[in-house]
């Protein structure tokens, strides 16, 4: 497999007022292709904003960063924002669906930004729903879904667009037991069976573990790197968190 | 287009206070439809003479001064004058001054030169016939119940009786018509003779309050103008001559610069409407933080997120707008019909056209305007701060 994303000597410096914080300190990391990774650490410790930058929501101050061959830390915000559009796809933490649009709707948001027809929007939409276990509340507000359900809808908004890279910001955070499993259990499949790359924050050990690899962050500077051994053993056991 | 449905459902999210806004925009331009087409019809009506067929002649200095009845057959001997008429504005009161109609006494002839009030030729020939006659217009026949043979009793305001008395009682003779709907207005005239008139009046006898020419020929309505307002100058009757548009805005313009007193309400209301409809973008754009962060996220432009939230701001005026304009058209359509019309000339243009023009264009910048800096927020948001609610 070949590196997707290399980061080299990153830093990300915040100023607030006179405060000066740096949140990342010359982070080097290289993530395969096809690999699903956990990034944990604790509150302030720069995994969201690591994830961020990966993602192209945010510009390093320092360091490179390219994705699949793309220097995206060279990249004007509208060139980013056309690099997003088409590379990657973002599930929160809170799902972050337009309330007023039903589940097919939002998953038909990001075509809007290509030049698909209104019915091959609706179509692939459609696809992205059946994949996700949803296509029979398709006509459904976010507001009639349950939480679980919400975040599938979130998922197949980041599907269909087809990306190269998953971008996922604790996306069991507001999960129950349940629900939290049905979602890694799905995050899984796509990584395994669609060869999504993922890369997740996340404060739980247990959705970690659905992770191929596990990076911890702490002040801002990885302190391990290592590769889950157990990890291929989560997927024989979706009951995990029950 | 593919946007349509995304702009319509943020617009419709907050359905009450889309709404409530929606309201006072649809007040705001039924009062820019009445307002603009009471505005229209006095810019319509100039001075420019060209292309009238009737003319009315007037002192220059006030409308309320009188000229001599001796400059009749002068004027009726300038080259290019038809056929000359006169009247006087009587300004009688019918039981209490609310009541309010145009009431002037009229020449014998003076129904010669309007052919579009109809009035049967036996009434007619009544009118000519009896001194205390007076015909009067069906749209205010019926709002006052009256019928032929009616005795009709005015209070004067300006002019009493050579006994001193300011009450006169005419005889109804005659009832006329107008077929042209944008002309109804003016069935709400009363007509009395002006031979009895000037013979029955205290004050002011032999002159006449302005006189109503004929072209012979309207292309040459400017020359014919100068050459009566020359018949008079450097006299002490100095006269203007205008058109009929011309001398309605005149006579409107005795209570008021009209023109000035509809910009300043304008004004006034559109200025309200910005400041409310902003504060309403600004509440629904501040609401709307992390929503267009989500957008920005999935690849929308800057250049996009300012574009929606423009696009839904000027959206929500034009649908306000253009039910309150629709509405405008119907309430001056009823009232032009049923105000009195002051002069020949209606004082509210239907809502055509030009006002519609000028009413899209007043939505699509105003919506721009109130849209501007919520959009300018949305568009300068940091997805990373919004998304984290800071």
């Amino acid at each position: 497999m070949s590196a997707l994303v290399e980061i080299h000597d990153l830093s990300k410096v915040y100023e607030r007022g006179k405060q000066r914080v740096e949140v990342l300190h010359h982070v080097d990391l290289m993530i395969e292709e096809g690999e699903f990774l956990a990034l944990m650490g604790p509150s302030g410790s720069g995994k969201s904003t690591l994830l961020n930058l990966i993602g192209g929501l945010d510009s390093p101050s320092g360091g490179t960063l390219e994705v699949a061959g793309q220097r995206i830390d060279r990249m004007s915000e509208d060139a980013l924002a056309k690099w997003r559009a088409a590379r990657v796809g973002f599930v929160f933490q809170f799902y972050n669906l337009m309330p007023m649009l039903s589940a097919q709707k939002n998953v038909e948001l990001p075509l809007l930004l290509t030049r698909l027809t209104a019915a091959q929007r609706r179509r692939k939409a459609s696809v992205a729903l059946e994949l996700v276990g949803l296509a029979e509340r398709a006509g459904h507000k976010p507001s009639e879904l349950s939480g679980g359900q919400q975040q599938r809808v979130a998922i197949a908004r980041a599907l269909v667009s087809d990306p190269t890279l998953l971008v996922c910001d604790e996306p069991t955070g507001d999960l129950d037991r349940q629900s939290a499993t049905d979602i890694m259990m799905l995050l899984q499949q796509l990584n395994r069976d669609f060869g999504k790359t993922v890369i997740m924050v996340t404060h739980d050990p247990r959705a970690a573990e659905y992770a191929r690899r596990i990076l911890n962050l702490d002040k801002g500077t990885l302190v391990e790197n290592g590769v889950l051994a157990a990890a291929s053993a989560r997927t024989a056991q979706p009951e995990y968190f029950t | 287009m593919k946007y349509l449905q995304l702009i319509w459902a943020t617009l419709f999210r907050h359905k009450t206070r889309t709404f409530f806004t929606l309201f006072s925009v649809m007040a705001a331009f039924v009062l820019f439809g009445l307002l603009d087409s009471v505005r229209s019809a006095f810019t319509g009506a100039s001075n420019n003479v060209a292309g009238a067929d009737r003319l009315i002649t007037t002192s220059k200095i006030s409308l309320t001064l009188s000229l001599p009845k001796s400059l009749l057959a002068r004027i009726q001997a300038v080259p290019g004058v038809a056929a000359t008429t006169y009247a006087n504005w009587f300004g009688g009161i019918y039981q209490d001054p609310k009541n309010f109609f145009p009431s002037q006494a009229v020449a014998d002839n003076f129904l010669d030169l309007h052919p579009e009030w109809e009035l049967p030729a036996e009434q007619r020939r009544a009118f000519h016939d009896t001194r205390s006659g007076v015909i009067v217009g069906a749209s205010l026949a019926e709002k006052f119940h009256w019928k032929i043979g009616d005795k009709i009793p005015l209070q004067a305001t300006i002019y009493p009786q050579k006994d001193g008395s300011n009450t006169w009682i005419f005889d109804l003779v005659g009832i006329y018509q107008v077929s042209d709907p944008n002309l109804k207005g003016q069935e709400n005239n009363f007509f009395l003779n002006w031979d009895y008139f000037d013979e029955a009046r205290q004050l002011d006898k032999g002159t006449v309050g302005y006189y109503v020419l004929k072209l012979a020929d309207r292309d040459r309505a400017d020359a014919v103008a100068a050459s009566i307002d020359a018949l008079s100058a450097d006299s002490d009757h100095e006269t203007k001559t205008e058109s009929e548009q011309a001398f309605t805005a005149a006579f409107a313009s005795q209570f008021g610069d009209i023109g000035l007193i509809v910009e300043a309400i304008m004004g006034a209301v559109f200025f309200t409407l910005i400041l409310l409809t902003g504060n309403t973008m600004a509440q629904a754009v501040r609401e709307r933080i992390p929503e267009l962060a989500v957008l920005k996220t999935l690849g929308f432009s800057k250049r996009s997120v300012l574009m929606l939230v423009l696009a839904e701001s000027t959206l929500m005026l034009v649908l306000g707008g253009l039910v309150g304009l629709g509405l405008a058209g119907a309430v001056v359509g009823v009232a032009r019909t049923a105000m009195p019309a002051m002069g020949p000339t209606p004082l509210m243009v239907p809502v055509g056209a030009s006002i519609w023009l000028r009413g899209v264009l007043l939505m699509v910048l105003v919506g721009l305007t109130v849209g501007a800096l919520p959009a300018l927020k949305g568009m300068r948001l940091r997805i990373v701060d919004a998304l984290s609610g800071r």
